[in-house]
């Protein structure tokens, strides 16, 4: 709110917790678009916590627009509660697949080397391909790409960023809150309050 | 969690079986609806058929068009501080609301919209009036939701009633596909909606910050009010009359705001923004301390944001936290509604007399009296102002009236001249500048607050938008007055193609018909006049008529509103010509 000059950008992760409603990733997903933000990686997911989704969704603003965007998104309703975090306050892993012809790999030992110095490891082994896998940041998983190209890399996929924050203590403590936050009078009387995930559930 | 035995939940009433349109009609009745504004169609006609069963109890209103149909439950709720019911069928019916939700979502109305839907089974398949209405009305909504089991209903609606009226409030659009409506189900009961975990209406109010508040008003020399519609929807006008009276600090508006503080308050130092007085928007590049009450800082009030209040520290106090801090930096954020924060404010503000400060808005409204003001309320040219007419109207209904108006030049004239003595006497749409809605707002309004007189305030561009709404106020028999200013062009347009676009008048120079011969096709009486010896007359014949009444004035054609900050430009930039 205050003395915020954070004018450069950089990415950001931001961790949103939602209910799993249809229609709660559009409604997210346009408060980017608005503003004419680009999603880098999005992955949205089952939390620990059982009906409760989380996104992670990764851009690259000021860390004045984020919290503005961070903000919108915590508004709707559904949505439980935004972080955003720049990498250094993460734990971020991708993880990649790449798709090899299996001779190559079979005649040239040097390539199960790379593979081991990458930390990759093979997933399914056919006559005509092979597929590694690895996990690591992106520029771990670039690196094997550059490795892999010359012994014909057939295909290769990356997934949505995930993350974990360093600083937090988890999400429980938090939805207990938002469950327990105090109902004031009236709202003993809605019998419905006990069985809210069944009310509400949608 | 249950504390007292008198709170206990009432035991479930024994179940019935009925349809999901009945359970609807009943939700409907538990909200303590009156009036639902609609039109019916393929896809909701189960709806009808169950509300068949319930006129006497739930009144509806047949609009023209789905479009007048949700203003006037936008002018309904703006008027009355309820929710607004609104009902149409599925495709061309429910994205006919897509302008009324954008334009009550920006301008936080509460609305409750069901529309009607294909069967489920049909959904996706380019069925006959099938759209895809939850999303495109996702970005306009504060909340929406398909139901497609009847048995959703009662539960949905609870939670669509409770979003749209608690916290910050607004439009949500409820749809129900057409076997949901016609399904039987086991109906226990309807239990209104107060919590949900995943929607906070209010922020938790920091007490700190209003220390903070307090400080720096305490400090202040010269600090300056804004106030917007915020004061009103949260039903906090007595809490914000005496904090403005306590401090002693002068207070202006934005269009929404207008009477939350009386006309003639004498703190009340006028409107805000491109079209607002001259003083108040000269005088917020000179204060200390700034302190906006539910207002969001829109372009239309700020100008150039990099110019506007440097000089001063920010104090904002609003429901939705994203307004704090979202366009102009805020030194103290005071989270929380504002029938909350004001009280502790008041509290711990001294009780002060700000008369120097108060005395440059005087001199700076004595300037815009004599170059502006006066030529506008009482012209001596021979064509008649929209000023004059608004003047006119001020004294014979004695500030009373509710004052509906469209959007244009006159929405401006009639803003800044209307006479308020009462809270929610002004309606217009401001965040999305709609044309064509007052006609339909104002017949929204009279069912919203049948004893007051409501005037509708309208551009002759405007008025041809929705006029087809007069056949609603012909078949449901109300008194709505409808005073066209009609300068035979679209003012406004032509007003910025006069002063930014080298007078190049390109298609705004608009014919009408005769509006009082279509008034009268419609059974509503009217008078055209173009003399001032007839206005005050003519005013006075629309006021004590019996029923609906159509007055058209023409008006001086190329006349332009000042005071005007350009686009672009500081609000101390206002020009006065």
């Amino acid at each position: 709110m205050r003395n915020e000059t954070h004018t450069d950008k950089q990415e950001f992760n931001i961790t949103v917790y939602t209910e799993n409603h249809i229609g709660l990733l559009t409604r997210v997903a346009i408060i980017f678009s608005r503003r004419k933000i680009n999603v880098e990686s999005l992955n949205t997911s089952p939390s620990e916590i059982e009906g409760i989704h989380r996104f992670n969704i990764v851009i690259t603003e000021t860390a004045e627009v984020v919290r503005k965007i961070a903000g919108q998104i915590e508004k709707q309703v559904g949505v439980l509660k935004v972080y955003f975090n720049t990498n250094q306050d993460v734990i971020w892993q991708e993880m990649a697949l790449y798709k090899v012809p299996t001779d190559v790999i079979a005649e040239r030992a040097v390539v199960e080397r790379l593979l081991r110095e990458n930390g990759a490891r093979a997933v399914v082994i056919r006559k005509d391909y092979t597929v590694f896998e690895t996990t690591g940041q992106r520029e771990e998983t670039d690196n094997l790409i550059k490795v892999l190209e010359p012994y014909g890399l057939i295909e290769f996929v990356r997934s949505a960023r995930i993350a974990i924050i360093k600083d937090s203590e988890g999400f429980h403590r938090k939805l207990q809150e938002f469950e327990q936050s105090e109902p004031g009078d009236e709202v003993v009387e809605n019998e419905y309050l006990s069985s809210r995930e069944k009310v509400f559930t949608m | 969690m249950l504390t007292k035995e008198k709170q206990a939940p009432a035991s479930p009433r024994e179940a019935k079986t009925i349809s999901g349109a009945e359970a609807l009609i009943l939700a409907l009745l538990e909200e303590k609806v009156d009036t639902v504004f609609g039109y019916p169609g393929g896809a909701i006609m189960p709806v009808y058929d169950a509300l068949y069963d319930y006129t006497a109890k739930l009144n509806h209103v047949l609009v023209r068009h789905e479009q007048g149909g949700i203003h006037a439950g936008q002018g309904y709720a703006r008027s009355s501080g309820k929710v607004g019911v609104v009902f149409a069928t599925s495709g061309p019916g429910a994205t006919n609301l897509v302008t009324g939700l954008a334009d009550a979502q920006i301008d936080s109305t509460p609305l409750v919209c069901i529309t009607g839907q294909v069967f489920a089974h049909l959904l996706g398949t380019d069925a006959f009036q099938e759209t895809d209405i939850l999303n495109i009305t996702t970005p306009v909504t504060k909340w929406n939701y398909q139901v497609t089991d009847a048995s959703e209903i009662p539960d949905v609606l609870a939670k669509a009633f409770y979003i749209a009226r608690s916290g910050r409030p607004g439009p949500v659009l409820i749809d129900i596909t057409k076997n949901a409506q016609l399904q039987q189900f086991e109906f226990t009961g309807y239990q209104p909606c107060r919590h949900i975990r995943s929607y906070k209406p209010k922020p938790t109010v920091r007490h700190e910050y209003i220390v903070e508040a307090a400080e720096l008003i305490n400090q202040a020399r010269k600090p300056f009010i804004l106030w917007g519609q915020g004061v009103m929807l949260g039903t906090a006008e007595q809490e914000f009359k005496a904090f403005v009276e306590k401090s002693g600090i002068p207070a202006a508006w934005t269009i929404l705001g207008a009477g939350a503080l009386p006309t003639d308050h004498p703190q009340n130092v006028g409107m805000l923004g491109m079209h607002g007085n001259y003083g108040p928007n000269v005088l917020t590049n000179e204060c200390d301390v700034l302190i906006a009450i539910g207002m969001r800082f829109d372009d239309r009030v700020t100008g150039r944001l990099d110019k506007y209040a440097k000089q001063a520290k920010v104090i904002h106090l609003d429901i939705d936290p994203t307004e704090i801090g979202k366009n102009v930096p805020v030194t103290v954020p005071v989270w929380g509604d504002c029938k909350e924060t004001l009280p502790l404010l008041t509290q711990l503000v001294e009780a002060k007399e700000h008369q120097e400060w108060l005395q440059q808005f005087r001199k700076y409204n004595d300037q815009e009296v004599e170059a502006v003001i006066q030529e506008e309320l009482f012209p001596t040219s021979e064509e008649m102002t929209m000023g004059e007419v608004m003047q006119q109207l001020n004294e014979l209904t004695d500030g009373n009236a509710i004052v509906v108006s469209d959007v244009g030049q006159h929405q401006m004239v009639a803003c800044r001249y209307a006479r308020l003595n009462h809270t929610r006497s002004n309606i217009t749409s401001g965040g999305l500048g709609t044309m064509g809605f007052a006609l339909p707002a104002a017949i929204g309004a009279k069912f919203g607050t049948p004893d007051r007189t409501v005037v509708a305030v309208i551009g002759d561009g405007g008025f041809q938008m929705t006029l087809q709404e007069m056949g609603t106020i012909m078949q449901s028999g109300i008194d709505v007055k409808i005073l066209i200013l009609n300068n035979r062009f679209l003012g406004m347009v032509r007003q910025w193609q006069e002063l930014f676009h080298e007078r190049r008048y390109s298609f705004v120079d608009i014919t009408s018909p005769d509006f009082v011969k279509v008034a009268s096709g419609y059974g509503i009486s009217g008078k055209s006049i173009n003399r001032r010896e007839e206005l005050r007359m003519a005013l006075q014949e629309m006021l004590s008529h019996k029923g609906s009444f159509l007055l058209e004035v023409m008006v001086t054609k190329e006349n332009n509103v000042f005071p005007m900050v350009p686009q672009g430009c500081s609000v101390s930039e206002i020009r006065l010509k």
